[in-house]
């Protein structure tokens, strides 16, 4: 696994409380992590700060699951 | 009791009358506070009488892109932002007949859009914390309404409809959301009335006199505290019983 899926699922762990093999590719932070909608907004504010990015609005509706977020960091780093 | 120390407080209109009473207040609980405001002066002469924790950092409401910067000169002076007190305001009165399309929108823009683009800007800070107090200075008009005032009533009654919103959303964040809704303060606003209108209202407030700055103030500071940790999305009237809502 890439650096960047260790970084965003060190996140999503310690965000969500969730056990690490709970965080597949195709995990849905809402629907299969927990998460509600406030929480994928400060997924969004703590990936923009591990990886200095910025992450538009439009983008990060766009971001449902966990290989999602690994995507769309991978692009924009 | 209502012990901010450690706090950090951003107060825009800290230049006003209610404004700069709600900065000395925070501060006097123990907040260190930002002083915002479009007259510097005012503003320099209030945070040298407080002394320590006081910080001046000017900003026009009504330009859209200091608005959207002054949550982060308010982190770089203070470190953070803990509560935020939205009591900057203009009124232009006209009757609505009357009323232009600018008049309408510069009230609208500084008294609501502001105050939106100034609770954006400091949630990121209080939902990482999981503490914050947002208190919007609202009025009595916004749910009562006022001749001539149609544009400052839809701003105020929008603030508390916002607030509300804002609370459902990060209540479980640790951060209230609140208002506080003045009737008539003497302050320079109110100065600006005739006799002859001072004395109609007089004649509608059941306290028969009208409220001070340090009234507000109370309210302000108590809905700040840790002890108000389980009120939000409410509106403290402060106005003699002339509106029991």
């Amino acid at each position: 696994m890439s650096d960047i899926a260790d970084r965003v699922k060190k996140i999503v762990v310690e965000h969500l409380g969730v056990e690490e093999d709970k965080v597949a590719e195709s995990a849905s932070f809402i629907d299969d992590l927990g998460a509600d909608s406030l929480d994928t907004v400060e997924l969004v504010m703590a990936f923009e700060e591990e990886f200095g990015i910025e992450i538009p609005d439009d983008a990060a509706e766009t971001i449902q699951t966990f290989g999602d977020a690994v995507k769309f960091i991978t692009e924009a780093s | 009791m209502f012990d901010l120390t450690g706090k950090n407080a951003l107060v825009t209109g800290a230049s006003g009358g209610i404004g700069a009473e709600i900065a000395r207040t925070l501060h006097a609980a123990g907040a260190a506070v930002g002083l915002s405001g479009t007259r510097v002066d005012p503003l320099e002469a209030l945070a040298a009488d407080l002394g320590d924790r006081a910080h001046v950092l000017p900003c026009n409401l009504s330009d859209m892109t200091a608005v959207e910067a002054l949550p982060k000169t308010a982190v770089e002076a203070m470190g953070s932002v803990d509560i935020l007190v939205n009591n900057a305001g203009i009124t232009r009165d006209n009757l609505f007949m009357r009323m232009s399309d600018e008049e309408w929108q510069s009230v609208l823009d500084v008294n609501l859009t502001a105050t939106f683009k100034l609770c954006k800007g400091v949630m990121r800070g209080m939902m990482k914390a999981r503490w914050g107090r947002i208190v919007n200075i609202s009025s009595v008009v916004g749910a009562t309404g006022n001749p001539g005032q149609a544009n400052y009533a839809a701003s105020k009654a929008g603030m508390v409809g916002m607030s509300k919103s804002l609370a459902y959303e990060v209540a479980s964040r640790g951060i209230t959301v609140n208002a506080v809704a003045p009737g008539f303060i003497e302050t320079a606003m109110t100065d600006k009335l005739t006799d002859d209108q001072k004395a109609g209202i007089m004649g509608q407030i059941p306290a028969g006199r009208m409220g001070t700055a340090s009234e507000i103030a109370s309210g302000v500071l108590y809905l700040a505290s840790p002890e108000a940790a389980y009120v939000t999305g409410t509106t403290l009237h402060v106005n003699g019983g002339m509106a029991m809502l």
